[in-house]
């Protein structure tokens, strides 16, 4: 479909560039899009597509973090979109990711939303335009026919609360597409939400869409869209382009490997076999797992943790790596069976996890990793005191009144602001005032004043710079090697996990795609991450 | 001078800052209206112990993550039915103080539990929910006052014999008993010794409370009830223990407030002290989520030294008709207001 020489492209992008505070998130995309194309744009979370979608549809973030660098052109033309309004003059749209909808409005309504047609009355000739009354007839006509459009036959007065997520989706797209002068349109992971067979239906109305002159920017993971639907292929990684295919040259495979492929080179020494004993006794078995935490659920997880291994967990956002951990803490509602040493753990009750010597540090560092107002010590010692009881004296001698034994809490957070590193300005500093990684310290020492046998850590490296980064990894490394402290550690970064896990479990839609050694390739990693076959993995649960 | 300004701020908040201003202010200006300035202070520092525990009752409130109790009265309400009790029962001096706190304590117990179930049923507005329950159970109880069956002269109307008076008189039952503790008088001038170290022990026991385990518990579930949660606390019933203390506090308050007084004040009398006590802390350097004994102290001298100066200064000021009583409102309440929007800035 794509016509080189034909010169015009309804949408062009040269060399954006954007920074955020200092961190480079795009670095020279370029892009270019003919009229009624499908153009899907694929990477990892963090690649920099929804930076780059924010670009061209001039959301306030980009203004208000310093606007970008390069030249955006729409018919050949240089233009400068600042705001959304701006945007969709030019005839951009976008569905979004998250239904931008009024729930008790009707479909009509919704989809006419402030670009209302409106017809004179008595007052409004007297008193100006902003009376004027809704033309609802010539309304409903409309949002009917943007409706058939899409193949939809559903009631246009109808609420919008109460409707199927799938119907909700096809509002937002009939909604852009009523828009009179659209020429692009933006769909950020629109399938994201939908069943199976509305997804086909999107699809469809998408290539419908684009067979009558509207391109089509995709944003997805789902590799195997991609490949049914789109005429041309950009990959980002790391704010990148690293590669462009038409509909002909891609394959899963291709597409996959481009995405993931190798980010850090492995420093971090891989655990020393010999001094870390990892043996096959399995320290944690978890049975049929699922877990109820809100965008991160996981649906019949069944996996074996190996006493003395770091294993980590990866996957895309919103897949549900992150649930996992929570669940066995307890601290989302969860069922299925977690045995450790072959006793079953009682779960959603984070008292008995911890009892169980689990530990845990929070990928919500500020949210539940710390209590943000207390001192450091405080923070160390919390929960250690309040479920074991140490660093408690009696008040008088009687054993009945348990004071903090502030000598010991002092002792115990000095002797790790030393041995960990805190930067601060002593034990009764503030947790508020402190650095991402100083944070992260904080609560790994807190994890670590449990003395666990099993240790959660939750994106360890998210929000922290690069220095503390691998300061936190190699700590994560000596616990492993030196107390033989088994870790189970989820991330989002593919190359950390790879530079320090001796196993990495890959969690696609909930559920456990496969278990990878960190050597393999980075197909198979791309084709796991995205739910694809699971004719590569290694191990096949 | 400006770097000065800027770190005192920085290190007492604003609304400590701009108060201690006020008040220096306020004793200038009584010094060159040829005020009685040592009265003046023994008049404050009996204003002090009053209302010390009231203040210090929004501690364990505050630090349970439930915010000032705005429902204080209740707590109240409980110490001025146990006052009435002691007094029913015909006891005299020292005694008649100790059986009223020794019978508030569990009629506040079971108050405070009951409404802390109200208060972990709406996490997030317990300070609107607490106002409004405050005035709710203060309209209640005068009906209340009313249908007791009270029989002390003492107490009941003189005509008809039925249902408590506005304020009970305590002269000769327990008024001043604490206040007289061991007093020093200073030309002329009475300070409460008694009263203040009665607060001072007040102060040293929830001091301790909050050094014990239960106490690190409770700041822990206030600071960041996920965390705590996560940590295995259970959160409401720190908060539970939180606003039983408090209610207990503020019962023990109400009733030195009345030996100090000389009246135990019934009906609409408490419908708006909660405001005072949460100003005072919130003065002190407290926030809605954090709040020391420091605070308390702090907030409780100035505020009501405040209170005690502004009122002869600005009699002196404008002497004709009341006007002065209705400045004293507005000062009284733009303190307050004052106290809570700016609310925190110390640490």
């Amino acid at each position: 479909m794509p016509k080189e020489n034909e010169a015009q492209y309804v949408l062009e992008l040269r060399n954006i560039e954007k920074e955020y505070s200092g961190n480079r998130v795009l670095n020279g995309i370029n892009l270019k899009l003919n009229p009624g194309e499908i153009h899907a744009l694929v990477g990892e979370n963090g690649a920099g597509k929804s930076t780059l979608m924010n670009i061209i549809f001039g959301m306030p973030v980009i203004q208000n973090t310093g606007g970008y660098k390069g030249e955006i052109l729409i018919d050949g033309e240089v233009i400068e979109i600042k705001t959304p309004n701006e945007a969709i003059k030019f005839g951009i749209g976008m569905v979004h990711q998250e239904f931008m909808l009024m729930p008790g409005f009707t479909i009509t309504e919704n989809i006419k939303l402030n670009r209302e047609i409106l017809k004179d009355n008595t007052v409004s000739k007297v008193l100006g335009p902003l009376l004027k009354t809704l033309d609802i007839p010539a309304m409903r006509r409309d949002a009917n026919k943007a409706l058939k459009e899409l193949g939809m036959t559903v009631d246009d007065w109808l609420p919008v609360a109460g409707l199927p997520v799938g119907y909700m989706q096809f509002i937002e797209i009939a909604r852009e597409i009523d828009k009179e002068n659209m020429k692009v349109l933006v769909f950020d992971e629109p399938t994201a939400v939908l069943a199976e067979s509305e997804a086909e239906k999107l699809l469809e109305a998408m290539k419908n869409l684009a067979n009558k002159g509207i391109s089509i920017i995709f944003i997805t993971h789902r590799l195997d869209e991609v490949i049914a639907v789109a005429d041309n292929i950009t990959v980002l990684r790391d704010g990148e382009k690293v590669g462009e295919m038409t509909k002909e040259e891609a394959t899963l495979e291709k597409i996959a490997q481009m995405m993931v492929g190798r980010k850090i080179d492995r420093i971090e020494k891989v655990c020393n076999k010999d001094v870390c004993k990892t043996s096959d006794e399995v320290a944690l078995s978890i049975k049929n797992l699922t877990v109820h935490m809100p965008g991160e659920t996981i649906r019949g997880v069944s996996l074996d943790i190996k006493k003395g291994e770091i294993l980590g967990i990866g996957g895309l956002a919103g897949q549900g790596k992150v649930g996992l951990a929570n669940g066995i803490m307890g601290l989302y509602r969860s069922t299925g069976e977690v045995y450790k040493n072959g006793q079953l753990i009682e779960l959603n009750n984070p008292r008995k996890s911890i009892e169980n010597k689990l530990a845990f540090v929070s990928e919500d560092r500020r949210g539940i990793g710390l209590l943000l107002d207390n001192s450091i010590e405080t923070n160390i010692v919390m929960t250690s005191m309040q479920i074991q009881e140490k660093f408690l004296k009696p008040l008088f001698g009687i054993k009945a009144f348990k004071m903090m034994d502030n000598r010991l809490i002092r002792e115990h957070a000095e002797k790790y602001i030393k041995e960990l590193d805190i930067r601060c300005t002593g034990a009764t500093q503030y947790t508020r005032r402190l650095s991402g990684g100083n944070q992260q310290k904080v609560c790994i020492a807190r994890a670590l004043t449990l003395e666990p046998d099993i240790l959660f850590v939750s994106e360890p490296t998210r929000g922290i710079d690069i220095g503390a980064k691998k300061l936190v990894l190699d700590l994560l490394v000596k616990l492993n090697v030196e107390h033989g402290m088994t870790i189970i550690m989820t991330s989002s970064e593919l190359g950390e996990l790879r530079s320090v896990c001796d196993r990495i479990a890959l969690i696609y839609d909930g559920k456990l795609q496969g278990i990878l050694d960190p050597q393999d390739s980075d197909v198979d990693y791309g084709l796991l991450m995205a739910g694809k076959p699971r004719l590569h993995t290694k191990e096949v649960i | 001078m400006n770097n000065l300004w800027k770190r005192a701020i920085e290190r007492f908040g604003h609304p400590k800052v701009y108060c201690t201003l006020f008040l220096a202010l306020l004793l200038i200006t009584a010094v060159f209206l040829k005020q009685n300035i040592i009265g003046l202070i023994c008049t404050a520092l009996v204003r002090i112990a009053q209302n010390s525990i009231l203040v210090l009752a929004m501690v364990p409130c505050i630090i349970s993550g439930t915010g000032p109790n705005f429902a204080l009265s209740i707590g109240m309400i409980c110490g001025a039915l146990a006052g009435c009790i002691s007094i029913e029962m015909n006891l005299v001096g020292m005694p008649a103080l100790f059986v009223a706190l020794f019978i508030s304590i569990p009629i506040a117990i079971i108050v405070g539990l009951v409404y802390s179930v109200l208060q972990n049923r709406v996490k997030g507005d317990e300070m609107t929910v607490g106002t409004y329950m405050g005035y709710s159970i203060v309209s209640l109880m005068c009906i209340g006052w009313l249908l007791i069956p009270f029989k002390s002269p003492e107490m009941v109307w003189a005509i008809g014999g039925k249902g408590l008076r506005n304020t009970i008189a305590l002269s000769g039952r327990f008024d001043k008993v604490l206040d007289k503790l061991g007093n020093i008088t200073l030309m002329g001038n009475v300070i409460p010794v008694g009263t203040l170290l009665f607060f001072a022990i007040c102060c040293y026991l929830v001091w301790l409370f909050l050094r014990s385990k239960t106490g690190a518990a409770m700041l822990a579930a206030g600071d960041n009830p996920r965390f705590a949660a996560a940590s295995g606390i259970n959160v409401d019933r720190q908060r539970t223990i939180g606003t039983v203390l408090s209610m207990v506090l503020g019962a023990i308050g109400i009733i030195v407030y009345s030996q100090s007084y000389g009246f135990i004040q019934l009906y609409t009398a408490p419908l708006y002290m909660p405001f005072l006590a949460i100003s005072a802390i919130l003065i002190g350097g407290a926030s809605i989520k954090k709040a020391s004994i420091g605070n308390v102290i702090s907030g409780l001298i100035i505020f009501q030294s405040l209170l005690a100066i502004s009122l002869p200064v600005i009699n002196g000021l404008l002497p004709t008709g009341n006007l002065s009583e209705v400045v004293r409102i507005i000062v009284q309440n733009g303190v307050i207001l004052y106290a809570l929007t700016k609310a925190g800035g110390a640490e």
